[in-house]
C-alpha cells in the first residue's frame, strides 16, 4: 500500500510539475483567430485571409455625436490634422477640402502615368488637336473655371480622366465641409493603422491614440455660444476595434468565469461537505485536469487560444464530478470500516461516463475551426487525467477519517419525492415527438446562416459598423474579382489586363464599373508605357502648332503644358509611398495585399442601377470573361454566394460530427452494456432533454448556430453519467446504495449546472451559446433520467440512511 | 432636407445681424433711408423661390487671356426647382451640363463627364450661386458669398463677393441682373481679369 502511493505520487507530482512548465512557458493568442475557421476551398481561405490579415483590418471608422453641426466638424478637422501627423497611422481623411486637394494635387502631379487615355494617339497632331477642342468646348460649359485653369497646364484633360474613374459608387454626404452622416447627426472620419490586423498590440496603441487626441482636439475647440448641446462623443468601428475589444472581453471573461464558477462551485461543495479539506481534496483532480488538458492544447497546437481558457471552465463543472461521486457514493465503505474502497462498480460507471464524454469531445477534434478544437482536446486530456487522478492520486491522500456530512438523507429525500412522480414513458415520448414536431416546422428558420453569428463582436457593434459604413458611402462589395500573383509588379499587370477584360463587360452592360488598384498605382510596366506616350518638348511644340492653328489661342498658351510633359517623362516611378496622406492611399491599400508571400489584388465590380436588390450581376458571364487568365490567379467571386457557401459547410461539418460523437457514444455503450434495452434506457433521456432543449431555443426565438449544435453533443457527453448511474442502479437491482448515488448525482448536476450557467451568463456570444443549451441540458438529462428509471427502483429504500 | 439644417447656422447669424441692424438704425437713422429697403432681397428670393421650373435662352461671351478672341456659345436654359440646372449649349457645338444633386454632368458629343462638386471646390461656389437665386435659398448664397442687393424688386442687381480666401482666388464677383423673377444677366469676374458675361431671355 506505502509503495504504491509513493509510486503514483512519484508519477502525478513531476507530471504536474511538467504540466504546469509546459502550461507557464506556452503561447497564448486572445485574437480573434479562433473564430476563423480553417477553409477548404481556394477561394474561401481567400476569404479568410483577407478577413484575418487583410489590409481592410486596418480601416478604422471614426464617429463624433453630440454637439452641434460646426461643433463636430470643428472637432472632426482637428482631430485629422492632430491624426495626420501621427506615425501608428498610414492616413486620415474626414472628407475636408483640405484632403480633396491633397487628392487633386497627387492626381494632377501623376496625371500621365495615372491617366488610362496617356497613349502616343493622344498626343499626336489629331489626338491633341481633338483634346483641345473639347477643353475649349468645356470652356463656354458651367465648367468652365476649371476648363481654363487646365487649358493651359492639362489640356488633354488627364485630371478629369482620372477623377472621373475614381469616382467611386458611393459619396459619403458632407455638412459643414466634412464627412456626416445623412442625417446629419454625427461627423464622420476613416483612419488607417500602420499595425496590421494581425497586430492587435499595435491596433490597440493607434485606438488609444484617437481617443487621446480626440480629448485633446475637445478641449482645443470653442462650442458655439449661447447653445446648450449634448458633450461631444467618440464612436469608433472597425475591425481593430473588433480585435481589441473582443481581445480584452476575451481575457476579462475567462478570468471572470473561472473565478465565478470556481467560486460557486466550491461554496457548494464547502455546505456539502463540510470540510475545507475534503473540498481541496475535490478540486485535486479538477486542477490536474486543467493543467494536463492545456499542457494538452500547447503541445497539442501550439498555441492557446484564450478563448480556449474560457470555453475550459466547463471541464471545471464536469471534472468535479468523478470526487463528489467517489466521496459521497464511498460513504458507505467509510463507514463499513474499510476506508475507500470504493466499490468496483463505482469505477466502472464513472469510467464509462468519462468515456462517452471523452467519445463526444473526440468528435470536436476535426472540427474547422480552431477554438472548437482545442476545446476537444483540451477536455479529452483534462477529463482522462481528472478521473485518472480521482481514482489512483485521491485515494491515497485521502485522510483516514474522510469528513463528509451524511448526505444520505438529501438522496433519500429526493428518492421520496420522485417515487410517487410517475410518468408513463409514453408521455415522454410523446413529449419528445412534439418537440420533433415543432423542430420540423420550423426548420427553415432553424439555423442561423449567417457568418456573423459565429463573431465574437456583438450584435450592436455589428450593426453599428455596418451604419457608419453604408454612411461613409463604402460600396456595397458583394461581387469581386480577387487576382493573385507572387509580387506587387505582377499582381498590377495581371489587374491591368483584367481591367480591359471588364470594360468589355461594361460596355456590354454587364457591370456598372469597378475599381482597381492599378487606378491608384499602375505597374512599373504600365507606367513606362505611359511615360513613353509622351513626346519629348520641341516635339510636342511643334505638334501642339499644327493642333491648334485657327483656333484663338494666344502663343506661348501651352508653355505650362509642355514643362510638365518633359518633366513627366523622366519622373521617377509611382510608388505606394507617394500615396501616403491621400484618401487613394486609403483605398488602395483596401485593395492590394500581400499574404503568406503572395499579391493579391482586389477589383470590387459595380452593379449597375437596379431597382432590385443591389449586387445583381451576372457573375457567370464575368467568370466567362475572365477565362484566358491563367488558372488559378483570378478569382471572380459572390461573396454572398461563398459566405453562404462557407456557412453551410461549416454547419453541415458540424451536424456531421455531433451525428458521429453521438454514433461512438452508443456504440461505446452498445459493447460495454451488451443490451439493447439497457443502450436504449441510457440514451433515451440523453435524446429527450436535446429535443426539449432545442425546442426551448426555437420557441424563444434563438437561431440555432454551431455552438448551439455543440452544445447539444455536450448534453449527451456530460448526461450519459446520469444515466448511466440510474442503469447501474436498475440492472444491479441495488436498492441500498440508491439515497447516496442520487444525493451524489443531485450534486454533480448542480456543479455541471453552475458551470455552464455561468457560461451562458457570458457576453461572448460563442460561449453563452453552449452555456445556455448545456446547462438546462443536463438538468433536464438528469431529470428524464430519473423519471425513466423503473419506479421499483425509486421506491424501495425506506431505510433511507445507509450505514 | 438639407435646406433647413443648412439654415440653422445662418438663422442664428441673421438673429446677430438683426440685433446689430437695430443699433445701427438707430445711430444712422437719416442715413440708412437711402439704402434700398434690406426686404427686398428676401422678397426677390421668395419670389425666385415660388417657381419650380423655368425655360430661357443664353448668349454667353467668355473673355478669356488665353484666347485671343472671345469664345461665344449659345443655347438653352432649363431649371426645376430646387436643385437641377441644365445648361444646353446649341452653338458652336452642342454640348449639355446637366447639374443635378450636387453632380455635374457634361455630354460632349459621344463622352459623358460626371464630376461630383465636392471633388472640385473651386467649381461649386459658382454653380451653387446661380442654382441658390434660382432656387430662392438664401442660406445656401449665404454660405458662400456676402450678398448685396441694390435696386427695386423690378429692375434689381445681385452682387455676390466670396467669404472665403481661397475661393476669392478664383471668383471676384458675380452680378446677377434681373427683373422681378426674371434672370436677365450673369455676369463672373475674376482677380485675372478674366470674365464670363451671360445674357438670358426668359421663354414663357
Amino acid at each position: 500500500m506505502k509503495r504504491s502511493r509513493w509510486l503514483v505520487l512519484a508519477i502525478w507530482l513531476p507530471g504536474m510539475a511538467l504540466a504546469a512548465l509546459i502550461v507557464a512557458r506556452a503561447r497564448y493568442s486572445s485574437d480573434l483567430s479562433a473564430f476563423l475557421p480553417r477553409s477548404p476551398s481556394a477561394s474561401q481561405r481567400l476569404l479568410v485571409g483577407q478577413l484575418q490579415n487583410g489590409l481592410a483590418t486596418r480601416l478604422i471608422l471614426i464617429g463624433i455625436e453630440g454637439g452641434d453641426a460646426q461643433l463636430r466638424a470643428q472637432v472632426s478637422s482637428r482631430l485629422a490634422a492632430r491624426l495626420a501627423s501621427d506615425s501608428a497611422l498610414l492616413g486620415v481623411s474626414n472628407g475636408e477640402a483640405a484632403s480633396a486637394q491633397r487628392d487633386q494635387q497627387f492626381v494632377f502631379e501623376h496625371r500621365y502615368v495615372l491617366s488610362d487615355t496617356v497613349t502616343p494617339e493622344r498626343f499626336s497632331v489629331a489626338g491633341l488637336r481633338e483634346a483641345i477642342g473639347a477643353m475649349l468646348d468645356l470652356a463656354s460649359s458651367p465648367a468652365g473655371l476649371l476648363a481654363k485653369s487646365m487649358l493651359s497646364r492639362d489640356p488633354t484633360g488627364e485630371t478629369l480622366q482620372i477623377m472621373e474613374q475614381l469616382e467611386p459608387g458611393g459619396t459619403a454626404h458632407s455638412e459643414q465641409g466634412v464627412w456626416s452622416s445623412p442625417d446629419g447627426q454625427r461627423a464622420l472620419l476613416l483612419a488607417e493603422t500602420r499595425a496590421s490586423g494581425s497586430d492587435t498590440d499595435g491596433q490597440e496603441q493607434a485606438l488609444a491614440l484617437i481617443r487621446s487626441d480626440f480629448a485633446a482636439a475637445l478641449t482645443s475647440s470653442t462650442p458655439s455660444p449661447g447653445r446648450a448641446t449634448a458633450p461631444l462623443r467618440l464612436v469608433l468601428s472597425g475591425p481593430a476595434v473588433f480585435a481589441v475589444s473582443a481581445r480584452s472581453t476575451i481575457q476579462r471573461e475567462a478570468m471572470r468565469l473561472s473565478l465565478l464558477s470556481t467560486g460557486l462551485i466550491v461554496a457548494l461543495l464547502l455546505v456539502v461537505y463540510r470540510s475545507a479539506t475534503t473540498v481541496l481534496l475535490g478540486l485535486l483532480p479538477v486542477l490536474s485536469g486543467a493543467l494536463a488538458g492545456v499542457a494538452a492544447v500547447a503541445i497539442g497546437a501550439g498555441v492557446v487560444h484564450g478563448i480556449t481558457l474560457g470555453f475550459g471552465i466547463t471541464l471545471i463543472g464536469e471534472s468535479v464530478d468523478y470526487s463528489i461521486y467517489l466521496f459521497i457514493q464511498s460513504r458507505r465503505g467509510v463507514q463499513g470500516g474499510t476506508p475507500l474502497a470504493a466499490p468496483a462498480r463505482l469505477w466502472r460507471t464513472i469510467g464509462l461516463g468519462m468515456m462517452t464524454s471523452v467519445c463526444g469531445f473526440a468528435s470536436l477534434l476535426p472540427s474547422s475551426f480552431p477554438g472548437l478544437q482545442q476545446l476537444g482536446l483540451y477536455s479529452i486530456a483534462g477529463l482522462m487525467v481528472a478521473a485518472a487522478v480521482t481514482r489512483l492520486v485521491l485515494p491515497q491522500l485521502l485522510p483516514a477519517r474522510l469528513q463528509i456530512r451524511d448526505l444520505a438523507p438529501l438522496g433519500a429525500a429526493a428518492a421520496r419525492l420522485l417515487a410517487p412522480v410517475h410518468v408513463p414513458a409514453l408521455v415522454l415520448a410523446m413529449l419528445g415527438a412534439l418537440c420533433a414536431l415543432l423542430l420540423y416546422q420550423h426548420r427553415a428558420t432553424l439555423w442561423n446562416r449567417d457568418l456573423a453569428a459565429l463573431s465574437p463582436v456583438p450584435a450592436a457593434a455589428q450593426a453599428l459598423d455596418a451604419k457608419l459604413r453604408s454612411e461613409l458611402g463604402a460600396p456595397d462589395v458583394s461581387n469581386l474579382i480577387v487576382v493573385s500573383a507572387p509580387d506587387q509588379e505582377s499582381v498590377l499587370q495581371r489587374s491591368q489586363r483584367v481591367a480591359q477584360q471588364l470594360d468589355g463587360l461594361v460596355a456590354a452592360g454587364v457591370i456598372a464599373g469597378y475599381e482597381s488598384p492599378t487606378q491608384f498605382l499602375p505597374s512599373r510596366l504600365t507606367q513606362a508605357a505611359r511615360r513613353a506616350s509622351l513626346p519629348d518638348a520641341p516635339t510636342l511644340r511643334t505638334r501642339l502648332a499644327a493642333a491648334s492653328s485657327g483656333l484663338p489661342l494666344r502663343a506661348g498658351a501651352f508653355d505650362d503644358f509642355v514643362n510638365q510633359v518633359s518633366a513627366a517623362r523622366t519622373a521617377p516611378d509611382l510608388t505606394r509611398a507617394d500615396l501616403e496622406h491621400t484618401s487613394m492611399g486609403l483605398a488602395l491599400d483596401a485593395l492590394l495585399w500581400q499574404h503568406s508571400g503572395q499579391w493579391y489584388a482586389l477589383l470590387p465590380l459595380r452593379a449597375k442601377d437596379t431597382e432590385g436588390p443591389a449586387g445583381d450581376i451576372d457573375i457567370a458571364r464575368v467568370r466567362a470573361a475572365l477565362e484566358a487568365n491563367p488558372p488559378g490567379s483570378v478569382l471572380a467571386l459572390n461573396l454572398k454566394q461563398e459566405t453562404d457557401a462557407l456557412y453551410g459547410g461549416y454547419l453541415r461539418e458540424a451536424a456531421r460530427l455531433a451525428l458521429a460523437g453521438f454514433a461512438a457514444i452508443v456504440l461505446l455503450l452498445s459493447a460495454v452494456l451488451r443490451s439493447v434495452a439497457r443502450v436504449a434506457r441510457v440514451i433515451a433521456p440523453l435524446a429527450l432533454s436535446v429535443l426539449v432543449v432545442s425546442a426551448a431555443l426555437v420557441l424563444t426565438g434563438t437561431e440555432l448556430t454551431i455552438l448551439h449544435l455543440i452544445g447539444l453533443l455536450l448534453i449527451v457527453a456530460v448526461g450519459s453519467n446520469y444515466a448511466l448511474f440510474f442503469d447501474r442502479r436498475a440492472a444491479d437491482h441495488d436498492r441500498a446504495g440508491l439515497p447516496l448515488t442520487l444525493a451524489s448525482l443531485l450534486i454533480a448536476n448542480a456543479c455541471t449546472v453552475i458551470g455552464f450557467g455561468v457560461l451562458a451568463s457570458s457576453p461572448v456570444p460563442l460561449l453563452s451559446a453552449l452555456g445556455s443549451t448545456v446547462a438546462p441540458g443536463a438538468a433536464l438529462a438528469l431529470c428524464f433520467a430519473a423519471l425513466l428509471t423503473p419506479r421499483a427502483v425509486l421506491a424501495a429504500p425506506r431505510s433511507g440512511t445507509v450505514g | 432636407m438639407s435646406a433647413p439644417r443648412q439654415g440653422a447656422a445662418p438663422g442664428a447669424c441673421r438673429r446677430t445681424c438683426r440685433r446689430i441692424g437695430l443699433i445701427v438704425i438707430a445711430a444712422f437713422w437719416p442715413l440708412m433711408l437711402a439704402a434700398a429697403v434690406p426686404g427686398d432681397l428676401d422678397r426677390l428670393l421668395a419670389l425666385l423661390a415660388q417657381r419650380q421650373h423655368g425655360e430661357a435662352a443664353f448668349e454667353q461671351d467668355q473673355f478669356l487671356s488665353v484666347l485671343t478672341r472671345p469664345a461665344h456659345s449659345s443655347g438653352l436654359l432649363t431649371y426645376d426647382a430646387p436643385d437641377r440646372l441644365e445648361q444646353h449649349t446649341l452653338e458652336p457645338r452642342e454640348q449639355s451640363a446637366v447639374l443635378d444633386h450636387g453632380v455635374l454632368t457634361l455630354q460632349l458629343g459621344t463622352h459623358r463627364r460626371q464630376l461630383a462638386l465636392r471633388d472640385y471646390p473651386q467649381l461649386a461656389p459658382l454653380l451653387e450661386s446661380v442654382r441658390a437665386t434660382l432656387a430662392g435659398d438664401r442660406p445656401a448664397l449665404e454660405k458662400w458669398f456676402a450678398l448685396d442687393f441694390q435696386g427695386d424688386l423690378d429692375h434689381w442687381q445681385l452682387l455676390l463677393r466670396p467669404r472665403d480666401p481661397s475661393l476669392a482666388a478664383s471668383v471676384t464677383q458675380v452680378r446677377l441682373r434681373g427683373e422681378r423673377a426674371a434672370i436677365l444677366e450673369v455676369d463672373v469676374q475674376q482677380p485675372d481679369g478674366d470674365h464670363s458675361l451671360m445674357r438670358i431671355t426668359p421663354r414663357e
